[in-house]
Parts: C-alpha cells; structure tokens; sequence
C-alpha cells in the first residue's frame, strides 16, 4: 500500500496542528444498570465504559484481605474496524486490558474495600487509533460517576512521531503510517505516570520532547474530563 | 479479563527493609551495583532441529529459546516481507506460580513487547524472507520457553531470541513454475541490528537494572526499554506501577550506562 502523504506545510492530513488535539467529547452516567459510567470520542474514536462494584468477588479465592482487586476488560466490538473483528479477546486486547488495569490500579484507594471486586468494562465502539487512551480515560471516568474514592483521575493520550515530527494524538492513517507512537497515561495532578508504552523508534531528546507534548494535551483533556463531571453533579444557580 | 494478581509471593517486611537498606547504600543483597546486571551466559545450538537456538541465563533466570521457519502466505499489508511470530510460554516447571494453560497475560505481554522491539527495530531484514511476492514468504516463529523464573524474564527472553536469531539458518529454495522445493544450502537469518531489552525496577526512591525474584517482589514500579546498539529507543513498556517523569529520566540513563552488559554478552557468543 501507498504511503499517503501525511503533513503538508505546517498541517496534518485531517488539517490539524502538531500539537492539536481531535474534537472531543466526554459524557458521564450513559448507563442506567451501571454504578458508573461514560463515553469518550476523540475523532472517530468512541469508547464507552460501565463500572460495576465494589462488590463480592467470585471466585472467592481471587479476593485479597487487604484491598479490593481490580477487573478490567477491554474489548473491541465486531463492528468497530474496517473488517470485522472477532469478538474472541485478542492478544492485543488481552495485552491493553492489562496495561489499563495497570494505568488505572495506582489511582484507586482499594484498600478502602478490602475482599471486594471493581469491575471496569469497556467496549470500542468506533477505532480510529488512540483507543487505550481513550478506554482509560473514560473508565477513569466511570469510576469517578461510580463513587469509588481515587486520588486522582488518568488522563490519556498518544504522541507519535510522522515524517520525522511529534504529534499529537493521532489518527488512524498517521498511526499506521507513522514512525513511532507513544501512548501515555498521567495522574495529572499528581505527576505520576501510570502507563507509558512506545513502539517505533525515538531518540532520547525526541522521546522528552514528545513527553513534553503529550503534557500539553493531558492538561486539556483534564479539564474535559473534570467538566464533563461537573455536567452531571453541578447544579447551575 | 485482566485481574489484580492475588498469587503474588508475600515478602516479609524484615526482609524488604532489609533490600531497600541495602540500596540506598548504593549494593544489592548479592553484592551487585544497582546499574549491574547478574552474570550473563548464552549458549547456541541447544536445539538441534530447530533451525536456530539458544539457552540464555541471567543469575538464576533460565530461558530457552527455538526457531522454526516455515513457508506460508505473507499479510495482505506486507506483501514483499517475511512474517515473523513471537511466543513466550512461562511453563509451570519454571515457577510455583506459573500454571499450565494457553499464555497468560504476563506471557503475551512479555512476547508482544519482544515482538515490537524486533519489528519496530527492523532488527531481522523480513524484506530477505520473502520468497514470491504476494504468494510464498518465510515465517520466522520465535517460541521462547522460560525454564527458570529467577527473576527479569523479559531482558532473558528477548536475549534468548535474539541470540537464536543469530544462530539461525535458512533453507535455501528454488522456485520453479512456482513450485518451491528446499535445497540443502542454508542462508543466514538476516540479523541486520542488535536490540535488547533493559528492565529497571523502582523501589521507593532507588532504580535498579535487571531484578531479581527477590527484588521483583518489593518493586513499586517496573518499565522495559528496548534500546539498539546505536542507543536509540526502540520501545517502552511499563509493566507496573507508575512514576514520575523526573524517575522516568532516571531510568532512561541506567539503561544507557547498562545496556552495553548485555550487548557484550551477545557479541562473545
């Protein structure tokens, strides 16, 4: 396949800026049966994710005496890609699933709810790249609509590396045609990284630089996040 | 569905105390540097009807490693390449916590992070494995079996493809009228870079390079870096845990004042 042609001038193919994240949307409580929930659409990315929990763990043995566990899957819907995709689990999905769990696990205070179970289902309704990122967000989100205590929200986004340059969030036709990509997770308010994977190859300088933008787009999307909480639990005088 | 582990070892406090005492004075419990790794050997051919092997051993970490080439269809996006399959098994002889079953989440993280540092590196030339375009390619399977959970299985494993790779020969084949028959002549797998993985561990305000089981169990925080001979970045993966980017930094100059341990070690076999 013909590699198109991805930045012209100072743009991105779809006319964003380098450093621009997609149109954004975040909504909360889109769920009726689930203690939390919400989606997230980035582009053509839409993500949704229901929280159910905390409660008891079966099988029993998988609970642990001092804090509640966490049970996160993700999944792709079958309609979600350009060709259908079995909804058998992956090993992609097996693999996010766990580096979500992962992302998601240092923002709990589970030991809150000791021999109980936090179930986080997501489901990709639309993958335009960007789907961890987007899944973790939103789960962060349920969990918030869902009550459980955390320290902070994860905020979520990839920067990638196309034509030689750092860019912000990509989008499918970058993601596959682009030099590297970067996902990366953030406590924002607390500095701490909780996922941060790469493939593709960078420099030192090119991987703190793309650091330093992801940063950029992390701040943003946390005050999404933080509003489309407000949306739902303040009340306008 | 991934879940909070619950068969993790229990370390005694004591004992963790202990570890972290030990680091802040700049040694770990079995005398090494915290940028050192545990000594390193690799073994080649251990598996003779594979067409290419290796055992590698980091401290107590034992991993064997086999590659099988076979002719199949290339992937409809690579039509001009050879493909290539990364599997890591953590066999139940390796560990008491390992269980027998199809890879866990552990395994295929650890062999989807392999397979990114090889592919992303362009480390195997696959451009030299393909045999008819669109039609006939070598598949390069890397089966990576852990015999031995010592602790930093993913440095051990990515090792142990890498030197199979380099142990590696390839049937020569004739094509004629389309038909492909194997000759007797072989060719060399077509290692064109050298790529390893480092893995740090962060254990309250220490970084330390390849953990040991031990070691593995206090860590706050784990991240693998896959880094070249040339010291470029070829992937990341944090495993667990999280950090800050002063700590990420931090970890980014033990991997470059380490990594050399590793690419010695494979350049003497």
């Amino acid at each position: 396949m013909e590699k198109p042609k991805l930045i012209i001038g100072e743009k991105r193919s779809d006319g964003r800026l380098f450093d621009q994240l997609r149109p954004t949307q975040m909504k909360v409580g889109i769920l009726k049966n689930a203690n939390g929930s919400s989606l997230v659409q980035m582009g053509d990315t839409k993500v949704i994710a229901a929280v159910y929990g905390p409660r008891e763990v079966h099988p029993r043995h998988l609970a642990l005496p001092d804090r509640a566990i966490l049970r996160v899957r993700y999944h792709m819907t079958p309609f979600s890609t350009n060709q259908r995709k079995n909804p058998a689990p992956t090993r992609r999905e097996i693999e996010i699933s766990k580096v979500i769990r992962e992302a998601l696990e240092p923002s709990v205070i589970s030991n809150l709810f000791p021999r109980t179970a936090i179930d986080i289902f997501i489901e990709v309704l639309q993958a335009d790249a960007g789907t961890r990122t987007a899944a973790i967000m939103a789960a962060s989100l349920a969990l918030a609509d869902g009550g459980i205590p955390m320290k902070d929200l994860v905020s979520a986004v990839a920067v990638g590396k196309v034509e030689g340059n750092l860019v912000l969030d990509l989008n499918e036709e970058e993601d596959n045609y682009g030099e590297a990509d970067l996902p990366i997770a953030i406590m924002p308010s607390l500095g701490n990284i909780t996922l941060l994977q790469m493939n593709g190859e960078m420099s030192e300088e090119e991987l703190k630089k793309a650091i330093e933008l992801a940063m950029k787009g992390i701040r943003e999307l946390y005050e999404m996040q933080k509003e489309a909480l407000r949306q739902k639990y303040v009340l306008e005088e | 569905m991934s879940i909070t582990p619950s068969n993790d070892r229990i370390v005694s406090n004591l004992k963790k105390e202990t570890i972290i005492h030990l680091i802040s004075k700049g040694i770990r419990g079995d005398g090494r540097k915290l940028n050192s790794y545990r000594p390193i050997s690799i073994e080649r051919g251990v598996a003779k009807k594979a067409e290419g092997s290796a055992l590698v051993k980091i401290g107590d970490t034992e991993v064997i490693a086999g590659v099988k080439m076979s002719i199949d269809k290339p992937y409809e996006d690579t039509p001009d390449q050879g493909n290539l399959i990364v599997n890591v098994e953590l066999l139940p002889l390796a560990s008491p916590t390992f269980e027998p079953g199809p890879p866990d989440e552990n395994a295929i993280e650890i062999a989807r992070t392999i397979d990114r540092s090889l592919r992303d590196t362009k480390a195997i030339n696959l451009k030299e494995l393909c045999i008819t375009q669109s039609q006939q390619v070598w598949t390069t399977w890397i089966d990576i079996y852990v015999l031995n959970h010592g602790g930093n299985l993913v440095d051990a494993s990515m090792l142990a493809a890498l030197a199979a790779l380099k142990d590696t020969r390839v049937p020569k084949v004739e094509v004629k009228d389309g038909k492909i028959t194997k000759t007797q002549e072989t060719f060399q797998m077509p290692l064109v870079r050298n790529v390893v993985t480092v893995t740090v561990g962060k254990v309250g305000n220490y970084m330390i390079v390849d953990p040991s089981l031990e070691e593995e169990d206090i860590l706050d925080s784990k991240i693998v870096f896959a880094i070249t001979e040339d010291e470029k970045i070829g992937g990341i993966q944090k495993i667990f845990g999280s950090l800050t980017i002063n700590e990420l930094n931090e970890a980014i100059n033990m991997v470059k004042n380490s990594y050399k341990q590793l690419i010695d070690a494979f350049k003497n076999i």
